[in-house]
C-alpha cells in the first residue's frame, strides 16, 4: 500500500506544526482542511433542510386532500383568519431573513459589533412573530375555532358535527336520519394549528439556536476563517421563513 | 510492497499494534461518550442484535400459537387473542423499526464506511453519537410501551383501528418517531461523508460497491423517513385531539392514512434491501478473487432503485379502495422497479463465473442470499401482477414474500457481512466448522418455515390469524417446526461468534485477500483507522497480479 | 399438471377462478425457469470454479451487449406480464350491469348480508349458481376485507364509504368467506359461509332463511332438536362473541343457568328470564340491560328468521 506524506495522525497542538498555519481551534481532526470541514457542514445542513421540506410537505399534502374533501367549509373557515396579522408576520419574517443575511456578512468580515446587532435584530423579529401568533391563537381560543373535537364555534353556515366519544361504535355509514353536519371546520382548524404550530415550534427552536450563536458571537468566536455556525443557522432560518411564505397564502389568501 | 494478489491470504507484514480502538481507552464513559465511528458501530451492533433476539422470541411465540388450528397447546391456551395480536404487532414493529432498518447501515455501515473511504471518521461524529442515543431512546420508549400493555394494531397501524383501540398506541408511535430521526441523521451523515471524505485519488467510480449501496440507502433514509414522522404525528394527534384526518367517524379518510404510511414504508423496504445487496457486492468478488462484473451497472442500479422506490407505494393498496387509475399506474411502475434488482443478480452470477471461489462462511451466506433473493424477488411478480394480487394480497403469500426479501435476503446478507468483517472488528477468527453448521441450519430452517407459507397463502389462508381452518394445519405445523430449526441455527451462530471473543486476537490484517481499504489496516484497526492517509492507487476489486494504474 | 394447481390453489368456484389459476401457474413455471437461470448457476460455479491456489482469474469488467440484453428482455417480459394482469384486473374490477346486488355490512366480528328483497342474514350468504352477483360493502367500525378464496376475489371494506366486488359462481355447494384485513380480537373467527345453489333453493332460502332448520323441528333425528338448532345460531350469528356458556362474564351475561332466573337490571328492577324477555333482548336489546353490563348489544331485528329465534330460546332454556 502506497501512502502520501500527509500525516494526519499527530494533528495536535499548534506547536507541532513548524511553519504551517496556526491550528484553528475549531478544526476537527477527521477533516484535512478547514475548507473541507466547512463544505461538509454545508452539505449536512442542506440535507437537513431537505428533511424539513418533506416533513412539512406531508402536512401540505394532507391539507390539500382535506380541502378537496371539504371545499366549502375550508373557504368559509379561512375567513376567520385575520389577514393583516398574517401579512404583518410575513413582513416581520422577511425582515428577519434580511438581518440574518447581514449577520452572516458581518461574521465573514469579522465585524463583531455588527454580528451581535444583526443577530439580535433577527431574534427580535422572531419574538415579534411569536407575539402576533399568541394574539391570533388566543382569539381563536376565545371564539372556539379549535382543532378536532375541541371545535365549539356555533356560527357556521353548516352545523359542525359533535364527535362521537372515543370507544362508542357510532354508525359510520352515511345515515339518512341524522341531521346534516360537517367536520370540515374542525378539520380546517386542526390543520391550521398543526401547521402553524409546527412552524412556530421551528421558530422557537430557531430563537434558541440564534441566542446561542449570539453569545458565541459576543465572545468573538466567529471571523473570516470560521463562521460556519452563523452560515448554517442562516440557512435554517431562511427555510423557516420560506415555509411561512407558503403557509401565508395557503391559509390567509386563498379565495 | 504488494501483497501477492493471486496467492492465498497471509499474515500481514506489520506486527499487531498494541493499542487498537477497543483497548486504547477504557471505562464506561470512554464508550458512552465516544465519537469513534467504530465504537458507535459496535454499540449499535449490540443494540440491534438484542432487538433481533426480542423480535425473534415473539416470532417463535407466533409460530407456536399457530401449531394448532385453535391456538391451544396440549389442550391449554398459550396466548389469548388479544395477547396474540400484541405479540404479532410487536414482532413486526421491533423487527422493522428497532432491528432491520438500522441494522446494516448503523452497525456494519458505521464501522466500515469510513475505513473503506480511507477516512478517519464520518463527517459528523457528534451527530453519529446522537443518532445512537436517539435509537436507544426509541428502543426504551418501545419497551415502555410493551410494559404498559403493548399495542395490537399490527406494525402498519391502519386507521381507524389504531385510532380507536386501547393501549399505549401514542407511546409506541412516538417511539417509532424518535427511531425515525435516528435513521434520518445516520443517512445524512453518510451522504456528507461519501461526498467529502474520500481518500485522495478515490473518484465516485472508484468507490467500493458497499459504499454505493449505503449511499443509495442514505438517500432514502433522508427523504422518506420525514414523511413517516409526520404520518405518526398525525396519527398521535388524531388519537388525542380527534383532528379528523383519518377517522371516518369524524370526517377523515382511512385510505389517506395508508397512502401516507406506504409513501414511507415502501421506500423503507429498500432501506432494508439495498445495504444487503451492498454487502453481497463485496462478498462475491472477494471470495471469487475476481473483479466484479458490471461495476457501473450495479452502482447505477442501486441509485435508481432508491429513486424508483418512491413511486410504487400504491402496490400495497390494490384492493384497499384507491382509484383504478392509481392502481394501474402503480402496477406498471412496480414492474419497472424489478429490473435493477434482476440486473444485479446477473452481475453477481457472472462475477463468480471463472472465479477462484473460496467457500468460507461469508460466501456461503452470499450464495444463500442469491437463492433466497431469487425466490423473494420472483414472488414479488405475483403480487405486482394485478389479477393475481387480488387473490394473494392479505394472505400468507405476502408474509412469505416479505420474509424472503427481508429475512432471507437482508438478514442473510447481514450475517454474511458480520462474518466477513468479524475479524476486522474483533481481531479474532471464528470457528469455520461451526460457521458451516450455522449456515446449513439457517438455510434449512428458513426455507422450511417460509417456503411453506407461499402455499398457505395461495390456498387462501389470510394474515394475522389466531385461529385457522383445520385444513391448513399440516402446512402450519411444518412451518412451526422450521422456525425451531431456524432459531437453533441462529443460536449456534451467536454462540460460536461470542465464543471467538474469548480467544486472544489472531486475525490477520487481510484474512480474505480483499482489495478495499479496510483490509489495509490492522484487525482490529487503531483508533484513528490508518497510520498514514491511504491514497487509492488501483480500482476496487482489481485482482490482476500486476498493478495496473487507474 | 392439474394436480399441481389443485395442490396450490383452493377449489375452483368460478370461471374467473380458473383464469386466475391459469395465470398463477403460468407465473409459477416462469418463476421456476427464472430461478433455475439465476440461482442455480452460482451453485454450479461454486463447485466448478472452486479455489485452487495460484490460479489467476480473468479481469472481466463488463460486457455491454450482454448487459443490454439482460435488461431489455426482462423488461419486455415484465411489460407482457403487466398487461396480462391488467386484463384479469379489468374483469374483476367492473361488475356486469345485470348483477344482482347484495349489500354487505361488516362489523366486528360478523358479516351482515342484505338481499334485494330486504331479507337479511348474518354470516350466511346464499347466491344462485351461474348468475352475476355484486356486493356493495361498507363497515360500521374498522376496515375489514371480504375474501372468498374459491372465487379468487377480495376487496377491503371501509367505514364511511362503499366498495364493490363481484363474481359469478359456477360451483355449487359451500365455500368459505373470510375476513382478510386485521380487525382485532375476532378477526380470525370472522368466517362466513357462501352457499351456491340453484334458483329454486335460493328462492326458498330468501323466504325462510333456508331449509336446514326443518330437520331440527320435525323430530325425526333425536340429535337434531330445536335446542341444537339454537346452538348452531349461537355459534354462527355472533352471539358467542359476547355471551359465554360456562358462566364466565364477558361483554354480555353468560347464558349458563339464566332461564327462569330473576335477573336484576341496571335500573334496579327485576325481570324474569322467559321466552318474552329473551325475544325482547334480541329485538330491542337496550330496553332492558342487565346490571353490570354496557348497552352495546346490537339489535337482531330482521336478521333472525322465526325458526332461528325459536331455536335460540330452546337452546338457552336447555342450559341449566
Amino acid at each position: 500500500m502506497s501512502t502520501t506524506s500527509v500525516d494526519l495522525q499527530t494533528h495536535g497542538h499548534p506547536a507541532a506544526h513548524a511553519g504551517e498555519h496556526a491550528h484553528d481551534p475549531h478544526h476537527q481532526h477527521h477533516f484535512t482542511t478547514m475548507e473541507q470541514q466547512f463544505d461538509t457542514s454545508k452539505i449536512g445542513m442542506w440535507l437537513f433542510l431537505a428533511t424539513e421540506v418533506l416533513l412539512f410537505g406531508g402536512l401540505f399534502v394532507g391539507f390539500g386532500m382535506m380541502q378537496a374533501r371539504y371545499p366549502r367549509e375550508f373557504v368559509e373557515a379561512h375567513t376567520h383568519l385575520v389577514r393583516w396579522q398574517g401579512a404583518l408576520n410575513t413582513v416581520v419574517l422577511l425582515i428577519s431573513s434580511f438581518t440574518m443575511v447581514l449577520a452572516v456578512q458581518a461574521a465573514k468580515k469579522s465585524e463583531k459589533g455588527k454580528q451581535v446587532l444583526f443577530l439580535g435584530l433577527t431574534i427580535l423579529c422572531a419574538c415579534i412573530f411569536l407575539v402576533v401568533k399568541y394574539f391570533e391563537y388566543s382569539h381563536k381560543y376565545e371564539e372556539g375555532w379549535l382543532p378536532g373535537r375541541f371545535y365549539s364555534y356555533k356560527g357556521d353556515s353548516i352545523p359542525a358535527c359533535h364527535a362521537a366519544p372515543p370507544g362508542e361504535a357510532a354508525a359510520a355509514a352515511p345515515a339518512a336520519n341524522a341531521a346534516p353536519c360537517t367536520n370540515g371546520y374542525a378539520t380546517f382548524f386542526s390543520f391550521y394549528f398543526m401547521m402553524t404550530g409546527l412552524h412556530g415550534f421551528h421558530i422557537l427552536a430557531g430563537i434558541a439556536v440564534l441566542t446561542w450563536i449570539l453569545f458565541r458571537a459576543k465572545r468573538g468566536e466567529f471571523s473570516a476563517s470560521y463562521y460556519t455556525p452563523v452560515d448554517l443557522v442562516g440557512l435554517y432560518w431562511h427555510l423557516v421563513d420560506l415555509i411561512w411564505i407558503y403557509l401565508f397564502p395557503l391559509y390567509y389568501l386563498i379565495q | 510492497m504488494d501483497q501477492g494478489i493471486a496467492t492465498s491470504p497471509h499474515i500481514g507484514d506489520r506486527p499487531r499494534p498494541k493499542k487498537n480502538y477497543l483497548n486504547e481507552t477504557k471505562g464506561f464513559w470512554s464508550w458512552a461518550a465516544t465519537l469513534d465511528h467504530k465504537r458507535i458501530g459496535i454499540m449499535y451492533l449490540v443494540g440491534v442484535l438484542t432487538s433481533f433476539l426480542m423480535g425473534g422470541i415473539f416470532a417463535l411465540l407466533v409460530r407456536l400459537t399457530l401449531l394448532t388450528p385453535s391456538h391451544k397447546l396440549f389442550g391449554k391456551v398459550l396466548l389469548t387473542a388479544e395477547q396474540y395480536n400484541r405479540v404479532f404487532t410487536l414482532h413486526g414493529a421491533i423487527m422493522v423499526f428497532l432491528f432491520i432498518i438500522p441494522a446494516i447501515p448503523a452497525s456494519l455501515g458505521n464501522f466500515v464506511l469510513p475505513l473503506m473511504l480511507g477516512a478517519k471518521d464520518v463527517a459528523f461524529p457528534r451527530l453519529n453519537l446522537f443518532s445512537f442515543y436517539l435509537w436507544l431512546t426509541g428502543a426504551i420508549m418501545a419497551i415502555a410501551a410493551m410494559v404498559f400493555g403493548a399495542v395490537d394494531t399490527g406494525w402498519t397501524f391502519y386507521t381507524p383501528y389504531s385510532t380507536t383501540t386501547d393501549g399505549p398506541v401514542t407511546l409506541m408511535t412516538a417511539a417509532v418517531f424518535v427511531l425515525g430521526f435516528s435513521s434520518i441523521f445516520t443517512g445524512l451523515n453518510f451522504i456528507a461523508t461519501v461526498h467529502k471524505l474520500r481518500a485522495p485519488g478515490m473518484g465516485w467510480f472508484d468507490l467500493p460497491l458497499f459504499i454505493w449501496g449505503i449511499y443509495a440507502t442514505a438517500i432514502i433514509q433522508v427523504l422518506a423517513t420525514p414523511v413517516l414522522g409526520i404520518t405518526l404525528v398525525l396519527l398521535m394527534l388524531e388519537r388525542s385531539f380527534g383532528i379528523g384526518i383519518f377517522d371516518p367517524r369524524i370526517g377523515g379518510d382511512p385510505v389517506l392514512f395508508q397512502h401516507f404510511f406506504w409513501f414511507y414504508s415502501h421506500p423503507a423496504v429498500y432501506i432494508m434491501i439495498l445495504p444487503g445487496m451492498a454487502i453481497i457486492s463485496e462478498l462475491i468478488p472477494t471470495f471469487s478473487q475476481k473483479t466484479i462484473f458490471g461495476y457501473r451497472a450495479i452502482a447505477y442500479s442501486s441509485v435508481s432503485l432508491a429513486l424508483v422506490s418512491f413511486i410504487v407505494w400504491g402496490h400495497h393498496m390494490f384492493v384497499a379502495g384507491q382509484s383504478q387509475l392509481a392502481t394501474v399506474v402503480f402496477s406498471a411502475l412496480t414492474f419497472l422497479v424489478a429490473i435493477p434488482s434482476g440486473v444485479k443478480m446477473f452481475n453477481w452470477m457472472l462475477t463468480m463465473h471463472k472465479g477462484n471461489i473460496k467457500l468460507d462462511t461469508p460466501m456461503l451466506y452470499a450464495i444463500s442470499f442469491l437463492t433466497m433473493f431469487a425466490i423473494g424477488g420472483l414472488t414479488g411478480i405475483f403480487l405486482g401482477t394485478l389479477a393475481t394480487d387480488v387473490h394473494l394480497t392479505d394472505t400468507y403469500f405476502v408474509v412469505a414474500h416479505f420474509h424472503y426479501v427481508m429475512v432471507g435476503s437482508t438478514v442473510t446478507a447481514f450475517i454474511g457481512g458480520l462474518h466477513y468483517w468479524w475479524p476486522k472488528m474483533t481481531g479474532r477468527m471464528y470457528s469455520e466448522a461451526w460457521g458451516r453448521v450455522g449456515c446449513a441450519l439457517w438455510n434449512i430452517g428458513f426455507n422450511m418455515t417460509f417456503l411453506t407459507q407461499f402455499f398457505l397463502g395461495s390456498k387462501g389462508m389470510p394474515r394475522r390469524y389466531y385461529n385457522y381452518l383445520d385444513q391448513f394445519q399440516p402446512l402450519h405445523a411444518f412451518s412451526t417446526v422450521g422456525s425451531w430449526i431456524l432459531g437453533l441455527g441462529l443460536f449456534i451462530t451467536a454462540a460460536y461468534l461470542l465464543a471467538s471473543l474469548r480467544k486472544p486476537m489472531d486475525a490477520p490484517d487481510n484474512p480474505w485477500n480483499g482489495t478495499t481499504l479496510e483490509w489495509k489496516t490492522s484487525s482490529p484497526p487503531i483508533m484513528h483507522n490508518f497510520e498514514e492517509q491511504p491514497v487509492l492507487e488501483r480500482e476496487p476489486y482489481d485482482y490482476r497480479p500486476v498493478l495496473v494504474a487507474k | 399438471m392439474e394436480w399441481l394447481t389443485r395442490l396450490m390453489m383452493p377449489p375452483v368456484g368460478s370461471e374467473f377462478a380458473k383464469e386466475i389459476d391459469f395465470m398463477y401457474m403460468g407465473l409459477f413455471w416462469l418463476s421456476v425457469a427464472l430461478f433455475c437461470i439465476v440461482a442455480l448457476p452460482p451453485i454450479y460455479f461454486a463447485w466448478r470454479y472452486r479455489y485452487k491456489p495460484g490460479r489467476v482469474t480473468p479481469h472481466i469488467t463488463h460486457n455491454t451487449p450482454l448487459e443490454i440484453v439482460w435488461t431489455v428482455v426482462p423488461l419486455l417480459l415484465c411489460v407482457a406480464i403487466f398487461f396480462w394482469g391488467l386484463k384479469g384486473w379489468m374483469e374483476y374490477a367492473v361488475a356486469p350491469g345485470d348483477a344482482m346486488e347484495v349489500q354487505i355490512t361488516a362489523k366486528k366480528w360478523l358479516w351482515q348480508f342484505e338481499y334485494p328483497d330486504g331479507s337479511r342474514t348474518i354470516n350466511d350468504l346464499h347466491v344462485p349458481v351461474n348468475k352475476n352477483v355484486k356486493f356493495i360493502m361498507t363497515s360500521e367500525d374498522v376496515i375489514h376485507d371480504f375474501f372468498v378464496p374459491d372465487m379468487r376475489v377480495k376487496h377491503d371494506i371501509i367505514p364511511g364509504r362503499y366498495t364493490e366486488v363481484w363474481f359469478n359462481p359456477t360451483a355449487m355447494g359451500k365455500h368459505v368467506i373470510t375476513c382478510a384485513e386485521y380487525c382485532g380480537k375476532g378477526h380470525s373467527d370472522m368466517h362466513g359461509v357462501l352457499t351456491v345453489e340453484n334458483d329454486a333453493d335460493f328462492a326458498k332460502f330468501l323466504e325462510t332463511g333456508g331449509t336446514e332448520w326443518e330437520d331440527y323441528f320435525n323430530g325425526k333425528d333425536p340429535k337434531k332438536t330445536p335446542a341444537d338448532w339454537g346452538r348452531v345460531q349461537y355459534e354462527t350469528k355472533g352471539c358467542n362473541s359476547c355471551h359465554t356458556l360456562d358462566g364466565t362474564k364477558s361483554k354480555g351475561p353468560s347464558w349458563k343457568g339464566i332461564w327462569g332466573k330473576m335477573e336484576t337490571l341496571n335500573n334496579g328492577s327485576k325481570v324474569l328470564v322467559d321466552e318474552a324477555y329473551v325475544r325482547e333482548s334480541m329485538m330491542s336489546p337496550s330496553a332492558k340491560v342487565v346490571n353490570g353490563f354496557e348497552p352495546i348489544m346490537p339489535s337482531f331485528q330482521g336478521l333472525l328468521k322465526e325458526n332461528q329465534i325459536k331455536g335460540l330460546i330452546a337452546f338457552i332454556q336447555s342450559l341449566q
